[in-house]
């Protein structure tokens, strides 16, 4: 896996490099024109925060049943980078509904529930953090609870009446726009492995060193 | 022949009158009228936002890679001083 960590890098920093590339050559949506392409960005920012949040729920789920030590820096790395994502997904959005809207933000359903689920997030890293002894079952909940919260922040435009477009946008994106919007999903969910890979070296190492502290208290 | 010059210079200024005319300012805005929305020419162009969302994606990650690292080197630096106190057995 280490081994693998330099190309995977690498890829992804060219795939990054060469997106905009792609979204100058896909054609301009007829409503909202060049604005549009901020969709190559936010999208696949909510694919990856998804994602990430699958990794830390099951990692969670064996965390909370199984009490494994891996299985928790697992959750701990992919629960931070879901902040990250959603965090690029919640900046993102607002600057394309700027000038498609006329609003940066709007209290409507899709927008805050996908708010929520970013503080959600946000919370857990706080439990680890000043919850004390424990708190790694308290945040393996809150990323169980997360991962719950999914379903129902991808289908809210299609459950509730949203200014937002609804889901069907990318089934049926012609394949001049689907060809580099997934190569900016594959690109997001490249750097979304990075990551974790990284975070989860920085768990490990943290986990030797408390190691090694409690062999220097013996 | 004075008939020929008098028609030459009527001619002339006929001719030379038009353009005069035409090149005159348009008269001054005698009234303010409202419309509900922006101009097209002024509404907010796509491109900065466009960008910005770009460069906001790469200038997180960038950040999150570096806190990585940092908090890394922290952790690194803290079990050489640890691993230096303890005693060799």
């Amino acid at each position: 896996m280490r081994k693998a960590f330099g190309p995977l890098a690498a890829i992804t920093g060219l795939m990054f490099a060469g997106a905009p590339f792609m979204v100058a050559r896909a054609p301009y949506e007829s409503s909202m024109g060049l604005v549009q392409k901020i969709f190559y960005f936010h999208v696949p920012s909510w694919f990856a925060m998804f994602t990430a949040i699958g990794v830390c729920g099951v990692a969670s789920l064996f965390h909370l049943f199984k009490t494994s030590p891996r299985a928790d820096r697992i959750a701990e790395a992919a629960g931070e980078i879901a902040v990250l994502f959603g965090l690029m997904g919640l900046v993102t959005g607002p600057l394309w509904g700027r000038k498609a809207w006329g609003v940066w933000w709007i209290w409507d359903a899709k927008l805050t529930i996908a708010l929520l689920l970013e503080m959600t997030f946000i919370s857990g890293i706080l439990v680890r953090k000043y919850g004390g002894p424990g708190s790694d079952k308290l945040a393996a909940a809150v990323g169980i609870f997360g991962l719950a919260v999914v379903p129902f922040v991808y289908q809210a435009v299609n459950i509730w009446r949203t200014i937002h477009p609804l889901t069907s946008v990318v089934p049926t994106l012609p394949a001049t726009m689907g060809g580099p919007f997934w190569f900016c999903v594959a690109a997001y969910m490249l750097l979304l492995v990075v990551l974790l890979m990284m975070r989860v070296n920085l768990g490990k190492r943290q986990a030797a060193l408390d190691e090694l502290y409690l062999a220097y208290e013996d | 022949m004075s008939l020929r010059r008098l028609l030459i210079a009527l001619t002339t200024f006929v001719l030379l009158s038009a353009p005069a005319f035409a090149l005159q300012p348009p008269p001054g805005q005698s009234e303010f009228v409202p419309v509900d929305s922006v101009p097209l020419s002024d509404q907010l162009p796509a491109a900065p936002l466009l960008v910005t969302a770009y460069a906001f994606v790469w200038i997180a990650a960038m950040v999150y890679v570096w806190s990585i690292w940092r908090r890394l080197n922290k952790v690194e630096d803290e079990m050489r001083a640890l691993a230096q106190k303890m005693p060799r057995r």
